[in-house]
């Protein structure tokens, strides 16, 4: 029986090619097959989308040779400051002031641009003696058998691996295929996000302001700029989209005030609705699902990309272990390992943000500042403050080795 | 105790194997009666994993860390140990006493794209056919046969001089009468009640001595131990109080 890899990963975005790499780097050979070109996703000028990376997420990244490749483009995030502001007001004095100088590990975060970590993903994987990327590449059907599974390419070409991966997105056709169920609900929010050139200096901080509107989280990036995140009811949402760059600054100015001296737009303007989906099961025949394709929580601000590199972390662990052993990695009782290790993070962060937005109405200043500035995952409402800044910086739960920074 | 004709022939007792017939297909099923070997098989292979990788100077992160081992799996059931075995590279024998595990574990290997040699036959035929090995994995064996220091005497007429005999089993003490047959049996219902009798587990001391008296020399022991609240085995260095797997080479 012959296999084109041990691995065959569906999906290029990023999920895919940081557990490709995680994966190469633990002997497996491994196949990405990405539908969008690869220049498409390259050569994308600056677009506003920037990611919080949590320390742990930062953590994986430098153990898969990633993110000195991309640190000299980061900004760390030193301190998070929650604020109670009103529109057209100046900022009310501090709510929430954490920094990162209570905890030992150094910055709760990183902020970083879209297009230099894809295009250090791109350049790793090219490298990479053990990662074949084909990209353009649509799979139009998967099989499985006793001892493997086999996709079928648009292009007619059959890929034939142990194991498949859907890192395919919320709408993942992989987990489609294999019959996999989803449930999520729209929270009736949107959010804008757009990067803003500013005067004075950020100093790192990353800010949250709560209005009557809607919050609005700032979090800074390199060469004095942000990168903002702006809550509204959908249909004002929609509505302020809809407007000039004028005018949308107009409305903007008054929600962030003048702390940071003028501000203007730097870059495209994006809309992200404030939605939840679920797969029912993380795992299937020969298949294990990742990052949105597992549970797409909204996708602003490296939500959704922290949750993401956690995945990929338990399911390279689980399956490099599993080799050792020589375990079959597409078992079932491998699989499992790895849906057990997922399954009660991902249920916990969709129960309480299930909960807090129905009972209090999405108002919790901390569940929403840990959401908007994205940089945790909420595994409950923090007591103390040391803890909330773990959590922020995703230190806490029962971490994948990937995450703490060691090999596996 | 068996008659001393039969003893001369093999150390298998008749009964045992009528047991494990019965329950060879479902060797495969990790939900099914054998669910608990697959709880532990995980912690089993680490061990064994290392173990042959330390004694043979190889690294388990290569593509075929155990090319060139020859490899005897007995008693290897429905081929739990065997597969993974195969899939690191070993060349492996798997024998068992039971007939009808042989075609089970033949079918599955072929569905698994691997090769592996399954014989029904007991470790003596293998000493009469001339076969060596490298490794034996001696797992879950010895607290079912009739004559224990016969059997491990066979084991060392298998070992090449300076190969590995890995042999696990259960310890004999109330402990282990609570865990391994009350817990096991009655109370999870993990195996069929009278998988095991109590009166032929062994304890790590005397297992000891009956690898000595085989002139193999005991080089490690370790426990196996169950996490109720993980629900997962893990490799103990000093909790041998129910299950334990001991390691022994021929000088």
């Amino acid at each position: 029986m012959t296999y084109d890899s041990d691995i065959l990963i569906v999906g290029g975005g990023l999920n895919g090619p940081a557990l490709a790499l995680a994966l190469a780097d633990g002997g497996f050979t491994v196949t990405v097959i990405d539908a969008q070109p690869k220049q498409n996703r390259a050569t994308a000028g600056f677009d506003g989308r920037g990611y919080a990376l949590a320390l742990a997420s930062q953590r994986l990244l430098s153990a898969i040779s990633v993110w000195g490749h991309v640190a000299q483009k980061s900004q760390p995030i030193l301190e998070i400051k929650i604020t109670d502001g009103r529109a057209g007001e100046a900022p009310s004095p501090w709510m929430l002031h954490f920094d990162h100088a209570e905890i030992e590990e150094g910055p709760m975060g990183y902020m970083l641009e879209d297009r230099y970590l894809y295009t250090a993903f791109l350049e790793a994987m090219t490298e990479h003696p053990r990662i074949t990327h084909l990209d353009n590449e649509k799979v139009i059907a998967q099989d499985v058998s006793a001892s493997g599974t086999t996709v079928t390419l648009a292009s007619g070409t059959q890929k034939r691996g142990r194991l498949l991966v859907g890192s395919d997105g919320r709408r993942s056709s992989t987990a489609e295929r294999a019959g996999i169920g989803r449930r999520g609900w729209d929270y009736g929010q949107t959010a804008l996000v757009c990067a803003i050139k500013h005067e004075k200096a950020h100093h790192g901080i990353a800010h949250q302001f709560f209005m009557p509107p809607g919050p609005l989280a700032i979090l800074p990036l390199p060469d004095n700029r942000v990168s903002i995140v702006w809550s509204e009811e959908t249909k004002t949402a929609e509505k302020i989209q809809a407007m000039t760059d004028d005018a949308y600054m107009d409305v903007l100015r008054p929600r962030f005030g003048d702390f940071l001296g003028d501000i203007s737009l730097a870059g495209e303007r994006f809309t992200y609705p404030l939605n939840l989906t679920i797969a029912k099961s993380f795992t299937a025949n020969r298949l294990a699902l990742i990052g949105d394709a597992a549970h797409g929580v909204h996708p602003i601000a490296g939500q959704g990309l922290n949750l993401g590199l956690r995945d990929v972390g338990a399911l390279a662990e689980v399956l490099i272990e599993a080799r050792r052993r020589g375990e079959d990695i597409g078992a079932e009782g491998v699989l499992t390992r790895y849906e057990q290790w997922r399954r009660w993070d991902v249920e916990t962060l969709v129960a309480a943000t299930d909960t807090f937005n129905k009972l209090f109405s999405n108002d919790n200043g901390l569940l929403r500042a840990v959401r908007d500035i994205g940089l945790g995952v909420v595994n409950a409402l923090p007591g103390a403050r040391r803890s909330f800044i773990r959590e922020a910086a995703g230190l806490t739960g029962d971490l994948p080795k990937l995450l703490q920074g060691r090999q596996i | 105790m068996p008659s001393a004709d039969a003893r001369a022939e093999n150390t298998i007792d008749p009964a045992e194997v009528a047991k494990f017939e019965a329950m060879a297909a479902e060797w495969w099923d990790t939900n099914g009666k054998f669910k608990p070997l697959h709880l532990m098989n995980p912690c089993r292979l680490d061990y064994i994993t290392r173990q042959i990788a330390a004694e043979f100077d190889r690294d388990l992160d290569d593509a075929a860390p155990f090319a060139g081992l020859r490899v005897l799996d007995i008693g290897c059931g429905g081929g739990l140990l065997s597969e993974p075995m195969a899939r690191l590279g070993a060349d492996v024998v798997g024998a068992d006493a039971a007939p009808a595990n042989i075609p089970v574990a033949r079918l599955h290997a072929e569905q698994s794209g691997l090769t592996i040699d399954y014989r029904n036959c007991a470790a003596e035929s293998l000493i009469d056919d001339g076969e060596q090995f490298d490794v034996i994995l001696n797992m879950e064996v010895i607290e079912h046969v009739a004559d224990p220091q016969a059997f491990l005497n066979a084991c060392n007429q298998l070992l090449k001089s300076g190969g590995l005999m890995l042999c696990s089993t259960i310890n004999r003490n109330p402990k282990s009468f609570m865990m391994a047959i009350v817990g096991a049996e009655y109370v999870m219902r993990w195996l069929p009640k009278g998988t095991h009798e109590w009166h032929k587990f062994i304890t790590p001391d005397e297992l000891f001595n009956l690898i000595k008296t085989a002139s193999l020399t005991p080089v490690d022991r370790k426990g196996f131990v169950f996490n109720p609240i993980s629900w997962a085995w893990s490799i103990s260095d000093r909790d041998l109080s129910v299950n334990y797997v001991t390691a022994s080479t021929k000088p």
